[in-house]
């Protein structure tokens, strides 16, 4: 409770502060200030310690789960707005600045409750106040064509998944005898499973899988991600994307967990369809930013295997999995941010100027790729291990393997591009703050690939003890 | 204790040699270390066997069932001392070699590179050797990306997808005996007692997700592709690690990870692995005759070669298995000492090609003379390590009980024998003897470093040649132990 109230509330307050200062910088450090509040809210929720007492009449459900969840997102985006904040205050000076901070925590407030919902209509309700404000975002840079064009083309698909996703409630709420949106009580007494009930799911797994752009219903994904600013591209293809799987992973566990041999089929079609589609277009790409749109629909395939897997290691591994992801992806998109060229030449020779941004980077990727002692190779073992331990799906497994053999080519051009070939990377400037905080993420990196029981027993040790 | 030294002093040193921005101190840092390392190992080697100096186990990931096991039994001494004296030579070969760029960092890749081979060898823990399997890689990407010849980086990465894509495949199969054991362990104790559990029909598939990661890595035909144009792109210091001590990493995961655990797998397909074997050993063989790059041809004749200790494998007898172990150091240390002859040649003339070159014997004698010996070891000629080992493999494969075509086995992988003496005289007539021609008449005889390291090798070569038993001894057991763990009667 207390992440949704401080993120709406915080919100709201820089909103309205936009009437005393119009200053980016100012704005930057607030909003850093609002999310380090968030940060510590939320982890002393986990502690047992509710600043707020509101009767929700179990729409909402706090577990330690979704709680941790949310800590690992509110944690990612600090790092995003320390190491990018900036830059949206300048993409921010063509709209009102206070605003799209203001969005940002809006889109925070929806993920919390998506990582906490208990009846479909809180998880619908979460789904779009993630989504309105990432229209805005995606438009943001007003002038500029492409933007506008990704923001049009992003509402309208998500709009029309809208539109599934409450026909699929509507049709699960018909199916269950006594009306209701709860998880708990959907998928009780379905001896015979009504046709209306199986469509209702497939309709859920259809709009979820377009918000996590799953193939086939990913078409909106890399025009989306390549028109919106980088800023914003680096937000929704981590932080949003991590969260909107924990709701899915939570609806489909808690939701429909127990008749999991009816549709865990049509997962691990869709798993393969965007491990191959992600995978394989990525390959072909010649601009980073539009190679990470691909890569980032080839990881949302992986982390898919965690609905296949359905059980404890499955949840610890989406929650190490979100970090991973987050942590990598961001730091990429923070050095993406500084190059002039988004092109894999524009990273030629970065290694002989920029040695400390190469080397980084370098760790970002090679996590990316689940290379051991990063933690991507330990996100990835939890998901392969989630599916092997429920003893099917083993061709999906493989062909997921095989896949990620696939995906060390494209993240490793970048890394030929650095290190091997010869050019003069253009570079905006960095200060020492920001390769501090790169150097800190890496080193982060590099321990959850040592220890990752770092992030997942400490923290849970931590909400039991208290 | 030993264990945790052999892996965290290159670890360590390596990671110090990054910092040391100076090419001339980084390499003499590198060297003082490697020679630290080989220190470390000699001691190793002096211990009494089971003593507790060479195991090390602590917990790593609890909840997982992963322990920081590591250990030195027979297999891992020998390979690990192979791994410990070939880096010194490497660095005293190579020192000469001037590498572009900041070359400080060529000198600590080397070491990472063999603290991540140390923790192959050193692994009791089936998650642990998957870290040190893919860690060993990374650094080698690398070393020969920035400092290789000029299609490297096509080259090292064809070498790099091939072998992650292995090692995946294997941490699916790792993954799936975790789950079936009952303690849910990575623990090698754990996954040798799971031979009765997994049923048969399910490790004649879990089989080849383990052999094909090793098959890549050793290389077995026809996963071998990627060999020759890595070894021929490589910087020489890489490509000697790489086929000198490298190459082990594949047969010793036959040996320890996959034969003892998945025995009715590893008889499934015993023939059909020893005719990919026999296959690719003849078929490099013939290519290796036709080469007129001598990186290229030493490229081949290794896939030859450790076809024959892989065949040997699959014979699952002790006599063979035992060749295996001896013959692994000694191919280490003969192909290390063939590079160094190409490098410098290739150093002081600037072409490896052999139709290029010709009588450098008369210009560099003791050259020849140390080479002649160094070739006919790779011919394996009585009186050299390589003929113990070879004839303990023949031997092996011959008398073999696993499988029925022993004797056609035996006498189309003799074959070989014939041919390698073909292309290795073939290729010492043509460099060595004959005309001067205008480019080897500028040639130089050995320096120092270059003598001593070739001496070194000569007198490995030899002393193994007439006394091998120190080395038969110190694997016996473990030979043993092994080979009845792998044996299956149908």
């Amino acid at each position: 409770m207390n992440a949704i109230i401080i993120s709406a509330v915080w919100g709201i307050v820089m909103m309205f502060s936009g009437i005393v200062t119009e200053k980016g910088s100012v704005m930057r450090n607030m909003a850093v200030l609002g999310l380090v509040l968030l940060f510590v809210g939320n982890c002393l929720e986990l502690t047992g310690h509710h600043f707020f007492s509101i009767n929700v009449h179990g729409m909402l459900y706090f577990d330690t789960f979704g709680i941790l969840a949310n800590s690992v997102i509110f944690g990612a985006t600090l790092i995003y707005l320390l190491l990018s904040g900036s830059e949206v205050a300048r993409i921010a000076a063509k709209m009102p600045v206070a605003e799209c901070f203001a969005l940002i925590f809006f889109v925070l407030c929806g993920v919390s409750l998506v990582t906490t919902f208990n009846t479909l209509l809180m998880l619908f309700l979460g789904i779009e106040i993630i989504s309105i404000p990432l229209y805005i975002l995606t438009g943001s840079d007003k002038r500029n064509l492409k933007s506008n064009e990704a923001s049009l083309k992003y509402f309208l698909m998500g709009a029309f998944s809208t539109g599934v996703m409450l026909l699929g409630i509507a049709l699960l709420y018909g199916a269950s005898q006594t009306g209701t949106f709860e998880l708990d009580d959907l998928g009780i007494g379905k001896a015979p499973l009504s046709p209306l009930y199986i469509a209702g799911i497939l309709l859920l797994l259809v709009s979820m899988g377009f918000k996590v752009s799953a193939a086939p219903f990913h078409f909106w994904t890399p025009d989306v991600y390549d028109g919106a600013p980088t800023v914003f591209t680096s937000f929704m293809a981590t932080i949003v994307k991590a969260g909107i799987f924990i709701g899915f992973i939570r609806l489909f566990d808690e939701g429909f967990g127990e008749d999991k041999v009816k549709w865990q089929l049509f997962v691990a079609i869709i798993t393969v369809t965007t491990l191959f589609i992600g995978n394989i277009t990525a390959v072909f790409q010649q601009s980073v930013k539009r190679m990470l749109a691909y890569s980032s629909i080839a990881q949302a395939g992986f982390m898919l295997l965690a609905l296949l897997g359905l059980n404890g290691i499955a949840k610890d591994g989406i929650l190490l999995y979100a970090a991973a992801y987050s942590l990598a992806t961001i730091g990429i998109f923070a050095i993406l941010i500084r190059m002039k060229d988004y092109t894999f030449e524009g990273f030629n020779g970065l290694a002989k100027h920029h040695p400390l941004l190469a080397a980084t980077c370098t760790i970002f990727l090679l996590s990316l790729a689940g290379i051991p002692a990063t933690a991507g190779f330990f996100a990835k073992y939890y998901m392969l291990s989630a599916v092997l331990s429920t003893g099917h799906f083993l061709w999906v497994v493989i062909f997921a393997v095989l896949c990620a053999a696939v995906s060390v080519y494209y993240y490793f051009r970048v890394i030929q591009a650095m290190y091997f070939k010869d050019g003069d990377a253009q570079v905006i400037e960095a200060g020492a703050g920001f390769k501090g905080l790169l150097v800190f993420v890496a080193v982060v990196i590099l321990l959850l690939g040592l220890f990752p029981n770092l992030l997942l027993d400490k923290l849970t040790s931590l909400a039991y003890t208290w | 204790m030993i264990p945790v030294l052999l892996i965290s002093v290159p670890l360590v040193g390596g990671l110090i040699g990054f910092f040391i921005k100076n090419i001339q101190s980084g390499r003499a840092w590198s060297l003082f270390v490697s020679l630290v390392v080989l220190a470390i190992s000699l001691w190793g080697l002096g211990l009494p066997k089971g003593s507790p100096m060479l195991a090390h186990d602590c917990a790593w990931l609890p909840d997982l069932g992963s322990r920081f096991a590591l250990g030195l039994d027979g297999m891992g001494q020998i390979l690990c001392l192979l791994t410990a004296l070939s880096f010194p030579i490497i660095f005293i070969a190579t020192w000469g070699d001037t590498y572009r760029g900041r070359a400080w960092n060529f000198y600590a890749l080397m070491l990472l590179s063999q603290a991540g081979l140390m923790g192959v060898f050193l692994a009791m823990d089936a998650l642990v050797f998957y870290f040190f399997w893919e860690l060993a890689l990374i650094p080698v990407y690398f070393l020969s990306s920035i400092w290789g010849g000029e299609k490297r980086i096509q080259a090292t990465f064809k070498f790099f997808v091939y072998t992650f894509l292995g090692s995946l495949l294997m941490l699916v199969a790792i993954i799936i005996l975790y789950s079936h054991t009952p303690d849910h362990s990575f623990s090698l104790a754990s996954f040798y007692k799971l031979k009765n559990v997994i049923p048969g029909g399910e490790q004649l598939w879990l089989f080849w997700l383990f052999f094909i990661a090793f098959a890549i890595k050793m290389p077995i035909w026809p996963f071998h592709t990627w060999q020759p144009d890595a070894y021929e792109q490589s910087p020489t210091a890489v490509t000697m690690v790489l086929s000198g001590v490298m190459v082990k990493m594949g047969l010793f995961g036959v040996i320890r990870w996959l034969a003892p655990v998945l025995p009715v797998g590893f008889w499934a397909w015993g023939d059909t692995a020893s005719a990919l074997c026999i296959i690719g050993m003849i078929y490099a063989s013939l290519v290796a005759i036709r080469q007129d790059d001598l990186k290229r041809l030493i490229a081949y004749s290794s896939i030859a070669h450790v076809g024959l200790m892989c065949l040997a494998i699959f014979a699952t007898d002790n006599i063979g298995m035992q060749g295996v172990m001896i013959q692994m150091f000694s191919h280490g240390i003969n192909i290390i000492g063939m590079w160094i002859v190409v490098d410098l040649i290739e150093r002081q003339l600037g072409t490896r090609k052999i139709s290029e070159l010709g009588g450098l014997a008369q210009k560099a004698p003791v050259l020849a003379i140390l080479l002649v010996i160094v070739a006919l070891a790779n011919v394996a000629l009585p009186l050299t390590n390589a003929f113990v080992g070879e004839f303990l493999l023949f031997t092996g494969v011959f008398v073999s009980k696993a499988t029925q075509y022993n004797v056609v086995f035996t006498v189309v992988a003799a074959v070989t024998i014939i041919l390698s003496a073909v292309y290795t005289l073939n290729m010492i007539q043509r460099v060595f003897f004959g005309d001067t021609n205008a480019l080897t008449v500028k040639a130089r005889d050995l320096r120092m470093n270059e003598k001593m390291v070739l001496v070194v090798i000569v007198l490995i070569i030899v002393i193994v040649g007439v006394y091998p038993k120190p080395v038969l001894d110190l694997t016996k057991e473990t030979v043993e132990m092994l080979v009845t763990k792998m044996n299956y009667k149908p």
